[in-house]
């Protein structure tokens, strides 16, 4: 932006630093980096000798101590004698899942709302335009509350299941209890499994579906070429059901798969999974509250495809489905997706509200009651910030090569 | 066939058939309600569960709230005015929390007797803010706006007028400053100096003279405690406050990851990227935690102020990634025009390109806004008593144990009017400048 001047006939002049556009830039920017160095060390000489002051040292030593506390939901082993590192782990965990889990839900809940906030239905578009208004404009923290609150204030206690008289019941077939102490539902055990580790055969069932899904790819890319060869496409959707169901079932039964369903046993229920109401608040309010701001990304994604485009595709003589697949939805994808990443940042981000509800995220047990224990204020809260960068830096690394990927190439 | 014989034939109609009226299924309500609700199987499905989730809804919220119980001291006393008035057990809400504790959910802790010092305070701010908000207001009430800050911040923390004063002083001396040595000194020398006057003079002068002359001239209202700050009124400070700060540190921001000073640039995208990828939460915590370490031993200042810095620079990394997008979004060609013209790096920035740029960014910049105001919640985890910590606060009372539903109605009703109406303005000023022909 700078503009050129003609070059001054005398040597070099002081003056020129501030006054000759071909220096200025260099003089600004020397500055700036003296002040910014000064501002940095004033911040570091003043961390040092408040550290000395308080008698501590920084040292990252604390996370191989015992952490000393519970954590009441954990993914992988964990126990009050393992490490404060291996606290941050769960922790990291368990913002994962409820994250996984929010995403998920919230793109099913963003979609549908955006989709029918479109309809040409008044009562359906009304009603999830109230949807959308509602909780885009209340803050997150009290829909968590929120939540939370209708948990345990308004569900039945597990005792009410009890007996004949019994004021509530198992909803689903008599599988699901919801109850003020969380949800139970059934949850898949094995009977002789495969490894000791329960994740790895979770991880054994994963890596199956991964393949069955890679194999169906390959033949329908197969059909695809023969298609093109000959004219006419082979019939596959029930080879590709074969190769699903087949591997599945057959290592289901292998390792004796069935399902755990919860029953009343005592005061509490027991058996299948435990979903706390910290999970379940956090999960629900994360969920609906992204969603009403997906609804909207979807719904102008969709609006931006301009009519002409469907006409367009209908001349060429394509027929509705393929309309959508080929013309309709790349073109939408290119607007939906960024800002739908960018939602999906924020929901990992809002996660930490999990400690309005006591849920176990990496804030609570890193940032939260490692920082208590140890006092380790600046190394605790430098590791979950970083921590939370990451996962943004990789997450919006990967949206940036997929916008690179679908941009339009143009000029 | 001539026009006589297609007269005299019996059979041809000679005046028009009066209209009928269309079949009834064809008009007024009916007909809308066939093509909207019922036009098809799936659409009538989707009519009959959404009128069964609204009813459902509102057979249960409606009698709730308007059989609510407005006037009693505690929990026990409106579930038993509600026992003998409506029968055992009926739907009704406990309003009378409300009633009762209105001016703590409004005000916090803050001294009863003051009260008219905060209302004051947002009246004028408030007023002071029309000029900006609408343009055909006289340009001279802005004199108001820019003093109203610190009428506010004086109305609200009272202590000595001098403070305040001394503080806006700053701001005087640096525009004088600027207007000295914009003549002789030339505009990059006159900006550093108006910059870096102020400073000096914060830092250095600001304090003794404040001291002095309120050891002099002890001119004062009584001064109040942030921590007797609390309710909408601590949300509305903060959030006003991050908003006001945050707009232009926000454009600067941007505008420096635009630039080309390599430096500058690089050092933009670093903060910014570092703010937007840790959660509020995580900076609350670092400013109520760790702001000790990094300032000189000894220092310890207010924590509602560091909260406001925080969240200032949180929601101003935001609005940076909006404006950038505003900038990037403009043609090349309005910056080439701008160097075409002979205009230098500011006053192309200032006259072309940011008014264009900002126009293009105002619903982002109106939904940060909106972003902001929600998270002033957060504050409640360091241990700040905003709505939320006050509901906290009330149900932990002996009287009001137990009151959820209420609380949580009420505060959720303030929120959203307060940021349904500024997304509504931020519809009303995109229409306003709205240049395209319709």
């Amino acid at each position: 932006m700078s503009t050129m001047t003609d070059p001054s006939k005398q040597g070099f002049r002081l003056s020129q630093l501030i006054y000759d556009t071909r220096y200025r830039s260099m003089t600004i920017q020397v500055v700036a980096m003296i002040v910014l160095m000064l501002f940095f060390s004033w911040l570091v000489r003043n961390t040092v000798q408040n550290l000395e002051a308080l008698g501590k040292d920084f040292n990252f030593g604390f996370l191989t101590q015992p952490a000393g506390y519970d954590i009441n939901q954990r993914l992988v082993e964990y126990s009050s004698q393992s490490t404060h590192g291996r606290a941050a782990i769960v922790g990291i965990l368990n913002t994962i899942l409820v994250a996984v889990l929010g995403c998920t839900l919230a793109t099913v809940l963003g979609v549908i709302a955006g989709v029918l906030r479109l309809s040409k239905n008044w009562i359906v578009s009304k009603l999830m335009t109230v949807y959308v208004e509602g909780f885009r404009n209340v803050p997150l923290l009290l829909w968590i509350l929120l939540i939370f609150a209708l948990m345990t204030e308004s569900m039945p206690q597990p005792r009410d299941f009890r007996g004949d008289s019994a004021t509530a019941s198992m909803s689903v077939f008599d599988s699901v209890a919801v109850t003020n102490r969380g949800v139970y539902i059934p949850s898949i055990e094995f009977a002789n499994p495969i490894f000791t580790e329960t994740w790895m055969n979770w991880l054994l069932l994963l890596a199956i579906v991964v393949g069955a899904v890679v194999a169906i790819r390959r033949l329908g890319a197969w059909a695809t070429a023969k298609q093109e060869a000959t004219g006419i496409r082979p019939t596959t959707w029930y080879i590709n059901l074969a190769v699903f169901i087949v591997p599945l079932a057959i290592i289901m039964t292998v390792m004796g798969a069935h399902f755990d369903i919860p029953a009343l046993t005592g005061f509490n229920f027991s058996g299948g999974t435990h979903l706390r109401n910290s999970l379940i608040a956090l999960w629900l309010a994360l969920s609906l509250y992204t969603g009403a701001f997906i609804a909207e990304i979807v719904r102008g994604g969709i609006l931006a495809i301009s009519k002409g485009q469907t006409e367009a595709a209908f001349a060429l003589g394509l027929r509705p489905n393929t309309t959508m697949n080929l013309v309709i939805l790349p073109q939408a994808m290119r607007v939906i997706i960024p800002p739908l990443i960018s939602q999906y940042l924020n929901l990992t981000k809002n996660s930490s509200l999990a400690i309005a509800v006591g849920y176990m995220d990496v804030r609570s047990t890193l940032g939260g009651i490692t920082i208590n224990q140890t006092g380790r204020e600046l190394e605790g809260m430098l590791l979950l910030g970083l921590f939370y960068l990451i996962a943004s830096l990789v997450i919006s690394g990967a949206m940036n090569i997929y916008n690179n990927s679908v941009k339009l190439k143009e000029r | 066939m001539t026009q006589q014989s297609s007269q005299s034939l019996a059979y041809v109609r000679t005046e028009m058939i009066p209209e009928q009226t269309p079949p009834i299924t064809e008009v007024g309500i009916i007909k809308w309600i066939r093509e909207n609700l019922f036009s098809g199987v799936l659409n009538s499905i989707l009519t009959i569960l959404s009128l069964f989730v609204i009813w459902t809804v509102l057979s249960h919220v409606v009698p709730w709230i308007f059989n609510g119980i407005w006037d009693a001291g505690s929990l026990k006393e409106c579930r038993e005015i509600r026992d003998a008035t409506l029968g055992a057990n009926a739907s009704a809400a406990c309003w009378a929390v409300l009633t009762e504790r209105w001016n703590q959910l409004l005000f916090g802790f803050y001294p009863d007797h003051l009260y008219l010092r905060p209302v004051f305070a947002f009246l004028i701010f408030m007023f002071a803010l029309t000029p900006v908000l609408f343009s055909d207001l006289p340009r001279k009430m802005l004199w108001l706006t820019i003093a109203s800050p610190f009428i506010a911040y004086w109305l609200i923390w009272g202590g000595t007028i001098w403070g305040p004063l001394a503080v806006a002083a700053g701001f005087v001396l640096g525009a004088v400053a600027f207007q000295l040595l914009v003549r002789t000194a030339g505009t990059l020398a006159a900006v550093v100096l108006a910059i870096v006057v102020p400073i000096l003079y914060w830092l250095f002068l600001a304090g003794p003279i404040t001291s002095g002359l309120s050891s002099m001239l002890p001119i004062g209202i009584e001064a109040i405690d942030s921590k007797s700050l609390g309710g909408f009124m601590l949300a509305i400070i903060i959030g006003l406050a991050g908003i006001i700060l945050s707009l232009p540190l926000g454009v600067l921001l941007a505008l420096g990851r635009q630039s080309d000073l390599f430096i500058i640039n690089k050092f933009s995208v670093g903060f910014i990227e570092i703010i937007r990828g840790v959660p509020l939460i995580v900076w609350l915590f670092t400013a109520s935690l760790l702001l000790n370490y990094f300032l000189p031993p000894g220092t310890n200042f207010d924590l509602v102020l560091r909260v406001i810095i925080m969240v200032t620079l949180f929601s101003a990394a935001y609005i940076a990634e909006v404006v950038r997008g505003g900038l990037a979004a403009l043609p090349k060609g309005q910056y080439e025009a701008a160097d075409a013209l002979g205009l230098d790096y500011w006053k192309s920035m200032r006259l072309i390109i940011l008014p264009q740029a900002l126009k293009i960014s105002i619903p982002g910049i109106v939904n940060t806004f909106i972003g902001l105001f929600k998270d002033t919640t957060l504050v409640v985890f360091i241990g700040l008593l905003d709505p939320i910590g006050l509901s906290n606060a009330i149900r932990a009372t002996t009287e009001w144990n137990g009151i959820y539903w209420e609380l949580f109605a009420f505060i959720g009703f303030m929120f959203f009017i307060f940021c349904f109406g500024m997304g509504r303005y931020s519809m009303y000023l995109e229409n306003k400048l709205r240049r395209e022909h319709r």
